[in-house]
């Protein structure tokens, strides 16, 4: 493990920010702290960079305890949330500023700041003060500034928050090839699952201060082992008697979480489903609504509400027509865990589905 | 409806406009103006004479002295105390940036008053100065001397500087400064590279703003100071030569009046030129 964290404790007054945090990052992994605001996430960034100390607990990098050693010593590169780049500065001093610090130097500063901003494809703008700059062109900037000093490790807090919608898209898929490029350990933070999903090599869960599951973004999106896991990943319908669907039965459980893709919806006399139709039970649809590349449909199912998708290709519905519904697996969930329940009619059957 | 709308506010404006336009110039433009004019009632030659008399310079000196120090001394406590404010956090900072503005709230005289029970005959701190004076050979004294006069001008005018620095240091954020600790630098370098560069016009205009109140404070000098020709301002001057009630000393304060007016304008088109510089960076 290059980072670890063990046994974490940090409070705010009475606020519990990280709550017996145990934390392991593999060297050379882009790993994403996800989780909603408030839930400890940035206090864990932060503690790892030195600009929080921890109540309890050993913050570990490389093999050596750090919580002693002063960020500046750490051998870390952060970018900021909202770039902290220095407005008095030209991209060319903003990128060469770690470098004057540490007294490299002025012939390889030079080298230096040319090659990272040929990397980061702002050739030509090395005069350019950051308030001329794009969103997307400062987030470069404080990447190249970040990586400038050649860090051990970088630090990135929510680097997507400050950008519109559409350069977020391109900025992500540039992130994480740069990262993987330079082959440094990262760590970044951020609330948006989609963003965690799309560029992490691994995500780690928070809510509430606490560490709620470590894995691969197919692991977290397939296995959630916790109710919040569940419902925070994906989108989340609560249904508490689940058991009245077909193919599940009660057990010890609170109650249930399922997402429109393990539902299925289709006419009676869909061919494509008649494998499953025989499985299938009855849904009225309440309310349809148009999402753009997709319909979502809400079923009523025995007085259990479900959301699917539908895609537009697809013969035209009404509200009110009845439709054969099968849900194929859901999440059911008690006060600490998140258990996978497959649909116990559907098991050993090859189910055909487009 | 919507045209009725605009008509209405456009009346309001204009009904706005005429209201403080009357107010200003009734309460501000028509009394400075007359100090200008009853200054030179004399003519100029009376009015240069007036400001050459021994007390009115004596005065003039005085008044740049307290002016200067206070100046210094609140530039380096409003740097240091709205850095703390801003950049850390600790215990009963409400409460310190609270007393930072007391000599806002609180009546000069009072002020004054203070300090004559602090450093005068019988006040707590004359025995130790007593005690300093004889173990030093001098014959250092506060109150009734231009150090009172000093220290009162300090008093009253040290909230200025770092309530101009405080908004434009928590508008900043810490993080530009925490990115530059993060690679390395120090404490001092950091407020010199990064920090300052952001408040500089902020700082000016405090310094300029702190200038003006210091140049014209009468309460609190007034009650440390009471030797004419020796440890009086010019506020104080202009107040005792309208007291002594001939019709020439009367034109005579005017006139000493005049230089605080003259002053007081310089003030106000730096302050907007300040305003303007630190809008356009």
């Amino acid at each position: 493990m290059y980072v670890e964290l063990k046994n974490i404790n940090k409070n705010y007054g009475n606020f519990k920010a990280s709550r017996d945090v145990n934390i392991g990052i593999e060297k050379g992994k882009l790993v994403a702290l996800l989780g909603p605001s408030g839930s400890g996430k940035t206090t864990i960034l932060r503690m790892i960079a030195g600009l929080e100390t921890p109540d309890s607990g050993d913050i570990i990098i490389d093999g050596k305890r750090v919580n002693d050693v002063p960020a500046s010593k750490r051998g870390i590169g952060f970018v900021f949330q909202s770039y902290a780049l220095f407005r008095y500065m030209t991209v060319y001093d903003n990128i060469a500023f770690g470098l004057e610090v540490e007294k490299v130097p002025k012939k390889e500063i030079k080298k230096r700041v040319t090659e990272l901003i040929e990397l980061i494809g702002l050739t030509g703008m090395e005069k350019r003060y950051p308030n001329q700059l794009s969103g997307g062109q400062r987030q470069r900037v404080a990447f190249a500034r970040a990586l400038a000093p050649n860090p051990t490790l970088l630090l990135l807090d929510e680097p997507f928050a400050a950008i519109d919608a559409k350069v977020r898209h391109e900025l992500r898929s540039w992130l994480k090839e740069m990262i993987h490029k330079v082959g440094i350990t990262s760590i970044f933070v951020t609330h948006d699952q989609d963003e965690a999903v799309e560029v992490a090599d691994e995500i780690i869960v928070t809510n509430r201060g606490r560490i709620e599951q470590m894995g691969s973004p197919i692991e977290i999106y397939k296995k959630p082992e916790t109710p919040f896991v569940a419902t925070f990943i994906g989108e989340a319908v609560e249904v508490e008697n689940y058991h009245k669907l077909r193919g599940f039965e009660k057990g010890d459980y609170k109650g249930a979480i399922i997402r429109p893709e393990f539902v299925e919806a289709f006419k009676s006399d869909n061919v494509k489903f008649k494998n499953i139709i025989d499985y299938s039970e009855e849904g009225i649809i309440e309310d349809i609504s148009f999402r753009g590349n997709c319909l979502e449909l809400v079923l009523d199912v025995n007085g259990i509400k479900l959301t699917t998708r539908r895609s537009l290709e697809r013969r035209p519905i009404h509200i009110g027509e009845k439709m054969r519904v099968v849900v194929y697996r859901l999440y059911a969930y008690d006060e600490e865990k998140s258990y996978l329940l497959e649909n116990a009619e559907l098991k050993g059957k090859e189910v055909v589905t487009l | 409806m919507k045209t009725i709308h605009r008509e209405e506010s456009k009346a309001v404006k204009i009904t706005l406009i005429a209201i403080s336009v009357v107010f200003l110039v009734l309460m501000l433009v028509l009394p400075l103006l007359s100090v200008i004019v009853n200054s030179l009632k004399e003519g100029v030659k009376f009015y240069v004479q007036s400001l050459t008399t021994e007390y009115v310079r004596s005065a003039l000196k005085v008044t740049f002295i307290a002016t200067f120090w206070a100046v210094v001394v609140n530039t380096f406590f409003g740097i240091a105390a709205s850095w703390l404010l801003t950049k850390f956090s600790f215990k009963g900072k409400q409460i310190l940036a609270t007393l930072i503005d007391i000599p806002f709230s609180i009546s000069p005289v009072i002020a004054g008053l203070a300090f004559l029970m602090t450093f005068g005959r019988l006040g707590w701190a004359s025995g130790i100065i007593n005690k300093i004076n004889e173990f030093l050979g001098t014959d250092i004294k506060i109150v009734f001397a231009l150090p009172g006069v000093v220290l009162a001008t300090i008093f009253v005018t040290f909230p200025f500087v770092s309530r101009e620095l405080i908004p434009v240091l928590n508008a900043e954020g810490k993080e530009e400064e925490e990115a530059a600790a993060l690679m390395g630098m120090k404490g001092f370098a950091i407020f010199r590279k990064i920090t300052f560069p952001h408040i500089r016009w902020a700082l000016l205009y405090g310094v300029i703003l702190c200038t003006a109140r210091a140049l014209g404070e009468f309460g609190a000098v007034n009650a440390v100071s009471k030797t004419r020709g020796k440890t009086f301002t010019l506020p104080l001057e202009i107040d005792a030569l309208y007291l002594s009630g001939s019709a020439d000393s009367t034109t005579a304060a005017f006139a000493a009046s005049s230089i605080l007016v003259i002053i007081a304008v310089i003030v106000l088109i730096l302050r907007n030129i300040m305003e303007y510089k630190a809008k356009n960076k």
